[in-house]
């Protein structure tokens, strides 16, 4: 018996030539209110983020607490081992709330730290990222976008997607090599 | 009017007061992606298995030397009192110092919108960690016994005794052991992208799934670009004052003692300003002779080269104030203790040609940058950053042997001499370091491909539209220079 793949349609996805082009296709893209689509590029293109009406990314809030964690930690660990638990007296130098500047170096790397964990990680949860696989990895021209391709994507998720209306729109506005992405289920 | 001529050339050549291009030759995307990924894809040049055999093996010498070190006991080491610190610290200084220029081009330079960084920054940070790895082993094995390192983890030991966190030497693990993570995570969010483009490149197999599963599948979708480049630019923001900071920590091991020659508060800005000369010599000593072998040539112009020369005068000048301040401050001081230091580092003691090498290789040679043949002739250009290279360590040893062989005492007096096994270790180092790097030449895109395509000028959006105006239209326009 032969065995029926299921499919289910990703998007829609255009190749432009050049940037100046996938920018401009952005800005129609983003007054067309479309939601749920994006641009992909070998290299992050300056000033997209207001063409495609993308927000600045929230990571600083979070690398701010991140830091605050750090300096927090940096400090309880110094101060409750040298002041609460075993005061190291050396050259009968005192140990109390008044030597905290000796804590400062440790504090500050560890602000450092925990930013930088804070930066990397909260970076990756919001990217979406590991992931395996995506549907656009099925695509074979999509490849190129690593290398020169510049693509925007449509999915079908979006409220404004339609089968005929957002490939004719696509084409309008200079995509080409328009296809339709479909993933296996 | 010559001005005017370049007024009206047509809009293919460059305007008025344009800045050379960061690439030369007008490349495609496509032919960066080709030649970058290239180097990784192709047989590697016989040259680079004639570098690799002796550095492995080089790198072996080290591991047979720690193997030796342990096995026998710290005094195969040359250090006595009162040279208790010897060229393990001296070893460690240098190689951390040597890890800085890569974070200062990746982070300082990135903040301050220095486009022409794109071209060095992989390599640069890639060389950081690796010195950074050489740099942390001299300080785990001088301890004695090794296994026991672990106390400098802020763990209690067996008998609830904590580490003293008012020390520098604590304070130097924490430096150290977050600059190596932070920028080890720096460099590998920076690779991401570029892993991408491997993975999209090669075929199925071993090679593929390895990039794919570091790429993380990267997509380059605009939604992922803004939060990374947010990303990036945290962790250059959190980077810059973290290299600051290593080395003026490192300098605090020194700085806070009382030992005359090390009591000193330039320490901290003299040691970063050494750490980022010596970090950018080697930058330049590995790139030149990369940029030869995978023709580069066209990445790495001859205005890089330039701008790191200039930044070699510019910290090879602040080093040389650095010294003549020491030597004015133990003067000034009127302290016979400090003054006498100086006067043994040059006049007669034990150690005075190490002096005049530091000297010579650091602040003389590094003037020659001044000449512009200079900063374009490579081989001078090699030579000097040669020189800077065995400068930076004689700097180091100065600074710690020469000081401790004349101490307070004059009966404990004790000169200094390296054995056969300090020789060793730190020549193995350098194998230690050299088998990385080329592993990472084989492996690694080793020029950022993401960041080298932005800066080409077809990668500007608004690069038809509305340009930017030079100083010279601008006169045109408001009709103080006359178009023939």
């Amino acid at each position: 018996m032969a065995r029926t793949t299921l499919k289910r349609v990703h998007g829609y996805l255009a190749e432009f030539d050049s940037v100046q082009d996938v920018y401009h296709a952005s800005e129609h893209i983003r007054d067309a209110k479309y939601r749920r689509w994006d641009v992909h590029s070998p290299f992050p293109i300056h000033g997209l983020n207001d063409a495609m009406g993308v927000e600045r990314s929230k990571l600083p809030f979070f690398v701010f607490f991140g830091g605050l964690t750090g300096i927090t930690i940096a400090f309880l660990l110094q101060y409750i081992t040298q002041v609460m638990i075993y005061p190291t007296v050396v050259q009968a130098k005192p140990t109390n709330i008044f030597t905290t500047p000796a804590f400062f170096p440790v504090m500050f790397e560890l602000t450092i730290l925990f930013s930088a964990f804070t930066t990397v990680f909260g970076c990756f949860a919001m990217m979406g990222l590991p992931r395996w696989n995506h549907p656009l990895f099925t695509s074979k021209q999509f490849k190129k976008f690593s290398d020169d391709g510049f693509y925007i994507c449509i999915e079908a998720r979006d409220p404004k997607f339609h089968q005929v209306e957002t490939k004719a729109m696509l084409e309008k506005i200079g995509g080409k090599n328009i296809e339709l992405v479909e993933d296996e289920l | 009017m010559s001005d005017t001529a370049t007024a009206t050339s047509p809009p293919d050549q460059p305007r008025i007061l344009d800045r050379e291009p960061l690439v030369s030759n007008n490349r495609s995307y496509n032919w960066i992606t080709e030649r970058v990924c290239g180097i990784v894809e192709n047989r590697q040049p016989a040259l680079w298995w004639w570098l690799f055999v002796p550095s492995v093996l080089l790198a072996g010498v080290t591991v047979f030397c720690f193997v030796y070190l342990i096995s026998t006991g710290v005094g195969v080491w040359g250090q006595k009192q009162p040279v208790a610190w010897a060229w393990d610290i001296t070893n460690f200084v240098f190689w951390i110092g040597i890890g800085h220029a890569g974070t200062l081009i990746s982070a300082i330079l990135f903040l301050t919108r220095q486009k022409w960084r794109t071209a060095v920054n992989r390599a640069a940070e890639a060389m950081t960690i690796f010195a950074v790895v050489c740099a942390g082993l001299f300080p785990a094995f001088h301890v004695g016994r090794v296994w026991m390192v672990w106390f400098l983890a802020p763990v209690p030991n067996a008998n609830a005794i904590w580490q003293n966190f008012k020390s520098p030497l604590l304070w130097d693990v924490f430096a150290v052991s977050t600059y190596f993570t932070v920028s080890l995570m720096f460099w590998y969010i920076g690779l991401i992208p570029d892993l991408a483009t491997l993975r999209d490149r090669c075929k199925n197999g071993l090679r593929k799934t390895l990039y794919g599963l570091f790429s993380l599948g990267w997509r380059g979708g605009n939604r992922q670009w803004n939060h990374y480049e947010m990303a990036y630019l945290l962790l250059a923001a959190l980077s810059t004052p973290l290299v600051l900071s290593v080395h003026s920590v490192v300098s605090f091991d020194f700085a806070t003692s009382v030992v005359p020659g090390w009591h000193t508060t330039i320490f901290p800005p003299y040691f970063v300003a050494g750490a980022i000369f010596g970090g950018f010599a080697m930058v330049l000593t590995l790139m030149i002779p990369v940029r030869a072998i995978y023709g580069l040539h066209d990445l790495i112009t001859a205005k890089h080269i330039d701008n790191m020369a200039k930044i070699i005068l510019l910290t090879g000048t602040i080093v040389g104030y650095g010294y003549c301040m020491e030597f004015f401050m133990a003067f000034y001081s009127g302290n016979a203790y400090e003054g006498q230091v100086f006067l043994m580092r040059t006049m007669h003691g034990p150690s005075v040609w190490y002096f005049y090498c530091m000297f010579i290789f650091n602040v003389i040679f590094p003037q020659l940058f001044w000449f512009k043949w200079c900063r374009k002739n490579l081989i001078v250009v090699m030579v000097v950053c040669m020189f800077v290279n065995a400068g930076m360590w004689y700097e180091r040893y100065v600074i710690i042997v020469t000081t401790l062989e004349r101490h307070f005492m004059p009966g404990s007096w004790r000169t200094y001499d390296a054995t056969w096994v300090d020789n060793w270790t730190f020549i193995g180092t350098f194998g230690l370091f050299m088998t990385l790097f080329l592993l990472f030449l084989r492996f690694l895109p080793v020029i950022a491909i993401g960041e080298v395509k932005a800066i080409l000028p077809q990668a500007d959006p608004h690069a038809n539209d509305h340009h930017e105006k030079g100083v010279h239209e601008l006169e045109i326009e408001a009709g103080k220079v006359k178009v023939a």
